[in-house]
């Protein structure tokens, strides 16, 4: 094997070791007020991205306090979750609109 | 009690004016007239609060109107341009207007608390109201569907308002 082969295969070996160990990224929509999929799971040390489609601000705020992501129209705010447990969530501008986060250790 | 009764009084007048519409049932132009009057109506009241109200969950609460109902309105106003639609004025947005003129004045007689209390409490009212017409008479009688659509969107905001002017009354007392 010469030695120009071996490069690649150790960068490939790198790449794999690096991504199990990287954490997810979970996209969640916000679209016509309601929160998609209403139930999500996710790591600790993953991210949460909320995409507001809407034209109207959100939030992402947990009852439990843990939490407030401020949403503006048409943008996308982030939540790199640090707590296991289960999290219910809703918007404070529209409190009709609810979800709940699983986040497992 | 006076203003919870004012309140309940604003509500069923309102109802009866959409319940005049409903009789005969109202056209495209004039429901998308309707939705856009509602939501001047809620913007009027809301910068009455922004400059009468002292709870900052009250000021919070009628900024919020002002930047939903601007939004929603800038969409209604987007869709009609779109479809080439004229809203249409109508005996319910005429009676819409006239009882929102005449809360404005009443509350325009309150003050601090007072004035924080009854503002509030008509936002769960008139919220409950527009909610009960959007659901019963106005999405059922749009025939296009992208104003039905829209109408949907405007009344799960409505329904959102609601409940969040109702939390606010809730931490007021």
């Amino acid at each position: 094997m010469k030695p120009g082969r071996i490069l690649p295969i150790i960068a490939v070996l790198m790449l794999g070791v690096s991504v199990s160990a990287q954490a997810a990224t979970i996209q969640l929509s916000m679209e016509n007020l309601e929160i998609m999929p209403a139930e999500a799971s996710a790591k600790v040390g993953d991210t949460i991205e909320w995409i507001n489609k809407d034209v109207f601000a959100h939030t992402a705020t947990a009852r439990n306090g843990d939490f407030d992501v401020m949403l503006p129209p048409k943008k996308t705010g982030t939540l790199v979750v640090t707590t296991a447990g289960t999290f219910e969530y809703y918007c404070r501008f529209h409190p009709n609109m609810k979800a709940t986060l699983t986040v497992a250790p | 009690m006076i203003i919870r009764l004012s309140a309940a009084i604003a509500a069923v007048s309102l109802l009866s004016g959409v319940a005049l519409a409903q009789d005969a049932k109202p056209t495209d132009p004039q429901i998308a007239h309707i939705a856009y009057t509602a939501g001047l109506i809620d913007i009027a009241a809301a910068k009455q609060a922004l400059s009468k109200a002292s709870n900052k969950d009250v000021k919070t609460f009628a900024q919020d109107m002002v930047r939903d109902h601007e939004a929603v309105n800038k969409q209604a106003l987007d869709l009609v341009k779109k479809l080439n639609v004229t809203p249409e004025d109508n005996d319910t947005s005429k009676t819409l207007s006239k009882n929102a003129a005449d809360k404005l004045a009443e509350l325009a007689k309150l003050n601090g608390a007072a004035f924080d209390k009854a503002y509030v409490a008509n936002e769960v009212a008139y919220h409950k109201a527009v909610d009960s017409a959007l659901e019963k008479t106005l999405i059922p009688s749009a025939n296009n569907a992208e104003l039905k659509s829209l109408l949907q969107t405007g009344l799960k905001i409505f329904q959102g308002h609601e409940q969040h002017a109702e939390h606010v009354a809730a931490e007021l007392k």
